[in-house]
């Protein structure tokens, strides 16, 4: 199972731990949103090494996630390639000017420009990566469902998301339940079948995990309604905590950052900073 | 919007599960970064049964926590995820399966799950990657539509055997007969 490449939370002692969970929401969309809309050079790199300082603050270690940092690695290393294959120009176009380093065979040159563009491309994602996994690996998943509840998300959606997240173990040992025993009767989920044989035996595997969803569905919601969940408009939460001076400063420091890199990315009226000009 | 019912509440938590433990186990395609996702088949099935706003929210959450526990976040097709949800949910509205299920009723399904996904990845994500990411536009299209064609073809199998499946075992109306 691929257990190990998933994240979860990982208890430390640190600053980010120490902020709430809206907070770190906030910080989180409001970092992504930041990165998406810029293309900047500069920006980039000032994001990028706020986010490796971020990642040094809160004490979660290399070691905690390197199975993740090596799938984001091969993503990236897979996207930037075919990027390459399919417009080895690209960049060209981009920044309008053409410095040939290097000529490989027919149209695949390499150029000063689609390199720098790679490095824009992949610095975009980069600056992103550390914030993300910070925000799995800090944030208490029972606290996560009280933050977006917080930031105005209704309390139903709150509370669908903290269901996902609580029954993703119990959907896992189903799945491998499931899974063992349907190999034990000859179904091959395995590379060794053909692709369509594999995809009607994934139905095997998949029809009892549904229906048992499906029960569990039946049973939850019972539960809940026999509690009297959705009478009130309003919810409080067990988990909630108050914002303190720590968090203010936090979100304003990420509100700060997107209002730099939207002055400094549309300063000149193109989303690019281009250094061969 | 209408409120969410509890029973939709807990339909889109257990979904998002589903999605995310079935994300995880996915098969390569010879295309990088691109999968044939048993995820999107119980997506559409959970969007026939349970309507458009858990198909979306099923979609948007699961695909989330897939990405977010990975790498970061690809929002694009984050947003054409919880689209495909929303499309198959709502084409299928009003077609109720826990009556048995005929050959119009899949073909409604498969319509509605081969534009959901043709939608969203051959125009909703490469779209927005373009607005988001600006890589070229033809790696963005081939892609999409590589994406595409698998999961129709996944969701179209997969989704399909599922759902007449479930049919089977929901125990239709009157149907006990009274004995003479």
């Amino acid at each position: 199972m691929a257990k190990a490449a998933i994240l979860s939370y990982i208890k430390r002692d640190s600053f980010v731990h120490e902020l709430t969970g809206t907070t770190k929401l906030i910080f989180f969309i409001l970092w992504s949103v930041a990165s998406m809309i810029t293309y900047d050079t500069r920006v980039l790199v000032c994001m990028l090494f706020m986010s490796v300082v971020i990642f040094k603050i809160s004490k979660i270690k290399i070691k905690d996630i390197s199975v993740v940092l090596g799938l984001a690695a091969i993503f990236l290393i897979m996207n930037n390639l075919f990027v390459y294959l399919f417009s080895p120009e690209y960049g060209v176009g981009l920044y309008g000017s053409r410095t040939v380093v290097l000529t490989i065979a027919g149209p695949y040159t390499i150029t000063l420009q689609q390199l720098f563009y790679h490095l824009n491309m992949t610095m975009k994602v980069i600056c992103v990566v550390p914030v993300a996994l910070l925000f799995i690996a800090c944030t208490d998943p029972s606290e996560f469902a009280a933050s977006l509840a917080n930031i105005g998300v209704s309390y139903r959606i709150g509370y669908s998301v903290s269901l996902a997240l609580r029954y993703i173990p119990d959907v896992q040992r189903e799945y491998h339940n499931i899974s063992q025993a349907q190999q034990a009767r000859g179904i091959d989920l395995s590379g060794k079948d053909k692709l369509f044989t594999r995809m009607k035996n994934s139905v095997a595997i998949l029809l009892p995990l549904v229906l048992s969803s499906l029960n569990r569905i039946e049973t939850i919601s019972n539960a809940m309604e026999l509690r009297g969940f959705g009478k009130n408009k309003k919810r409080t939460w067990y988990r909630l905590r108050r914002m303190t001076g720590k968090d203010w400063f936090v979100v304003v420091f990420v509100a700060a950052v997107l209002v730099i890199d939207l002055l400094v990315t549309f300063w000149d009226g193109s989303r690019y900073y281009n250094p061969f000009l | 919007m209408k409120k969410l019912s509890v029973k939709s509440v807990v339909a889109i938590g257990i979904g998002a599960a589903l999605f995310f433990v079935l994300g995880k186990i996915s098969i390569p395609t010879p295309v990088p970064n691109t999968y044939i996702s048993l995820q999107y088949a119980i997506q559409a099935v959970f969007a026939t049964l349970f309507g458009p706003i858990a198909g979306l929210l099923i979609g948007f959450v699961g695909h989330t926590l897939i990405d977010a526990t990975s790498y970061g976040p690809w929002w694009s097709w984050i947003i054409a995820s919880a689209f495909a949800g929303l499309v198959i949910g709502l084409v299928t509205m009003k077609m109720d399966v826990n009556e048995g299920i005929d050959t119009k009723k899949i073909v409604r399904f498969n319509a509605a799950q081969a534009v959901a996904h043709l939608l969203a990845w051959g125009l909703v994500a490469p779209c927005l990657d373009i607005l988001i990411y600006k890589e070229p536009i033809e790696k963005l299209f081939v892609q999409g539509l590589v994406a595409g064609v698998s999961n129709v073809l996944t969701t179209g199998i997969v989704g399909t055997l599922l759902l007449i499946a479930y049919a089977k075992t929901v125990v239709k109306k009157g149907s006990l007969s009274k004995e003479d």
